[in-house]
């Protein structure tokens, strides 16, 4: 994989990159505390999505299925922290929403999935496991929601994974 | 993502249609969801028109932090059932589907157990079970199910265990569509 095919997602095997985005408007998380336990990055390209259809109130609604798999999920945008907020508290989101907006894109970039010329990130997933190694990534078509079946397969197969080499290690 | 039905038909489920029908649609719904609302009259409209040729599998989507009466109207729907069976249950999907749009409160408890009231059930027990949160257990498992099938919103078709991502507000491309699986091409 060439560094300059910047519109590839990250593929599996990849190290994630870090960052440290804001969360609220006086908070600010980075990936690297979420050591130790999966987390699902979920770029999507903008707040304020028709609602039966969204992808954030599905995952929302998903969270105890994530949380069963001890996965942090993470929703990144280019939408700034007010903007996310009053997104969130609309739609009742309990999981954090990262605003990729100053400089704008710059995670996404790094990630393989920012769009040009929309100015908006893709709607892409990523399966990150308790190393930081990206273990799952999907780009989807950026009006079709993926729906949740492929992180929730990726997070199976990195318990199935965990479980193996724990055997083979005792 | 994922484009097959992973959790097959079986008796657990809501059937509406003979049990060998050529064509089964499954739809993954909320009783609260203006879309399938809309897909309501549509998917009646398709029953009538192909008959025994069709069984019909409603199963729950309710996302219920968007929608705070999907689960309570799943629940009753549930309730309605257990106490009546399968044809109750049918009627009383049918009275909150055609009662969802009459006010901001149309589905609120109280609407429910009329609702279940209208259809012969003993609100006693509705309205008990509503209390207790009862099915939610078989509720939650259709809604994982649909999860792992990669359900996306609602409504979400699947015919012959295939998802269907055509036009299913259009009665005509619908019932095209669906019949296209009843004669498949033979090799």
């Amino acid at each position: 994989m060439s560094p300059a095919s910047r519109e590839t997602p990250l593929p599996a095997g990849t190290p994630a990159p870090d960052f440290t985005l804001p969360v609220t408007p006086d908070q600010r998380v980075s990936l690297s505390e979420l050591r130790g336990r999966p987390v699902i990055l979920a770029f999507y390209p903008a707040d304020w999505s028709p609602v039966c259809g969204d992808q954030m109130a599905l995952y929302n609604q998903i969270l105890p299925e994530f949380a069963k798999a001890g996965a942090e999920l993470l929703g990144i945008s280019v939408d700034g922290v007010w903007c996310h907020r009053a997104f969130a508290e609309d739609r009742h989101l309990h999981f954090p929403l990262l605003a990729d907006f100053e400089p704008k894109g710059e995670v996404a970039r790094r990630y393989g999935v920012y769009r040009e010329d929309e100015g908006t990130t893709e709607r892409a997933l990523f399966v990150i496991d308790g190393d930081g190694i990206i273990r799952w990534s999907y780009r989807s078509p950026v009006g079709v929601n993926p729906g949740a079946d492929g992180i929730l397969d990726a997070l199976d197969k990195l318990a199935a994974g965990a479980h193996t080499s724990q055997e083979v290690s005792t | 993502m994922s484009d097959a039905l992973r959790i097959p038909v079986s008796p657990q489920d809501h059937v509406q249609g003979p049990v060998d029908a050529p064509i089964t649609l499954v739809e993954y719904g909320d009783f609260q969801c203006p879309y399938c609302y809309r897909a309501h009259p549509v998917i009646q409209e398709l029953q009538q028109r192909l008959g025994d040729r069709l069984r019909f599998v409603f199963r729950n989507f309710p996302l219920t932090e968007i929608h705070s009466h999907a689960l309570h109207a799943a629940v009753a729907a549930e309730s309605v059932g257990a106490q009546l069976g399968s044809d109750a249950y049918w009627r009383m999907h049918d009275m909150i589907y055609e009662h969802q749009q009459d006010s901001p409160t149309a589905l609120s408890d109280h609407h429910l157990a009329d609702y279940a009231a209208a259809v012969g059930a003993d609100t006693t027990r509705v309205t008990r079970d509503l209390e207790d949160d009862a099915f939610v257990d078989r509720i939650q498992a259709d809604f994982s199910g649909g999860v792992r099938s990669g359900v996306n919103g609602t409504p979400t078709f699947y015919i012959n265990g295939t998802r269907y991502d055509g036009d299913w507000t259009d009665v005509e491309t619908f019932a095209h569509d669906l019949a296209h699986h009843a004669h498949p091409a033979t090799a």
